[in-house]
């Protein structure tokens, strides 16, 4: 018991000689930022790949990590499963260094995956390891993307151990909004405030007749800053299969607002994207009886 | 006029669900966020004890307050039982209303 505590103590002034160190040194620093939901197949896996890629395409040198062990997907939808050798787990425990657990992606020379080991559990590492590991990354990358895995247990300690900042990821449902409200409270109690918000699969068609949530409706509800809307699109799904995140697809509708929302994590100002149903048949119909 | 009738009968399903969600939702919230904050209920609680001890003397031990729910509503249920009603405070209102 005195012993653990000693070495916790100890660890603790590593971290923090480590943060001062840096200061000193006057290194610019990246972010950590945790993408998150609560509910399990929202889209938190496919946001953190086409996020990453986005910032990687605008030239920022950019490291995605899965952390959900036991259950990993990021390599899949990054199209990196093959050339795995090493993990998250394996770096933790020391089996090897960081570097070699790092993998390449295939488009873009600066922007790397750490991911999740397959055949352990989420208690292989703990939110102390976990908040190391992005502070050392955060020395070399400009932004540390975190895969969450669903739920409100360890893994989701994990991965918001070492974050800034939040996103969370919700669909206009009232069970994954019920949840991302959940999540919004825990974030909130572990100290990351002002989590932004990302509302994934809307379908305009269904908004405007009433049978879907608008994002006012879940705005309201929750009360966070939205960060970005994205539309339902079945270019996603393709985009899946082949292992090639979606804003590479410049015809791509939600990889059109991937790329938008990528745009305001680096602080710029983007409209929202326009949503609005254009119906091919009605509009000539209404050009025809000259009402517009 | 014509379009705006048109448009109303082909262009709409008939009720809406997204308010149906939107009502849901809220409801569940309200619970939710009650329920997961035993410290919200106690300040709540602890608010309750100083506003109403300026008028009446209450039994602080034998107080409940609890979030009541039913498929329409959610309700804040309070049962606080009275000891006896200050008699001063009652006294400076009257003072209060006659000059």
């Amino acid at each position: 018991m005195e012993k653990g505590k000693y070495l916790q103590i100890v660890e603790i002034d590593l971290r923090l000689y480590r943060k001062l160190n840096r200061r000193k040194v006057g290194l610019s620093m990246g972010e950590t930022i945790v993408v998150t939901s609560g509910k399990g197949g929202v889209g938190k896996t496919t946001t953190t790949a086409n996020l990453g890629t986005a910032l990687a395409f605008a030239g920022y040198k950019v490291v995605l990590i899965d952390t959900d062990i036991g259950l990993r997907n990021l390599d899949v939808v990054m199209g990196l499963e093959n050339r795995i050798v090493y993990d998250i787990v394996d770096v933790v425990h020391g089996n090897c260094r960081l570097k070699q657990a790092l993998i390449k992606d295939k488009r873009f020379s600066s922007l790397y995956l750490l991911p999740a080991a397959q055949t352990k559990d989420k208690t292989a590492i703990s939110p102390l390891e976990m908040e190391d590991l992005c502070e050392e990354l955060k020395e070399e990358y400009d932004y540390v993307l975190v895969d969450c895995p669903a739920g409100i247990e360890r893994g989701f300690y994990n991965a918001i151990a070492g974050a800034d900042k939040a996103i969370v990821v919700t669909t206009p449902e009232v069970s994954a909004v019920r949840d991302a409200d959940r999540i919004i409270g825990l974030l909130e109690s572990a100290d990351l405030r002002d989590p932004k918000l990302i509302i994934n699969r809307i379908r305009p068609r269904m908004v405007k007749n009433g049978d879907m949530m608008d994002i006012e409706d879940i705005v309201d509800i929750l009360a966070v800053d939205l960060i970005g809307v994205v539309p339902e699109d079945e270019k996603i799904i393709i985009s899946t299969n082949k292992g090639e995140p979606a804003v590479m697809d410049m015809g791509s509708k939600a990889g059109e607002a991937f790329r938008r929302i990528a745009q305001r994590i680096r602080g710029e100002e983007v409209p929202l994207m326009n949503l609005e149903v254009s119906n091919p048949i009605m509009e000539k119909l209404r050009k025809l009886i000259g009402m517009r | 006029m014509l379009w705006e009738l048109l448009y109303r009968v082909f262009g709409r399903e008939s009720s809406s669900s997204r308010m149906n969600a939107k009502e849901r939702l809220r409801l569940v919230l309200v619970h939710d966020r009650a329920s997961i904050s035993p410290y919200l209920m106690n300040r709540l609680k602890e608010e309750l004890i100083q506003t109403i001890s300026k008028y009446m003397v209450i039994d602080e031990e034998g107080m409940e307050v609890s979030l009541d729910q039913d498929d329409q509503e959610v309700v804040l249920v309070a049962s606080i039982p009275v000891k006896m009603i200050k008699r001063d405070y009652m006294d400076n209102i009257r003072m209060r209303e006659t000059s």
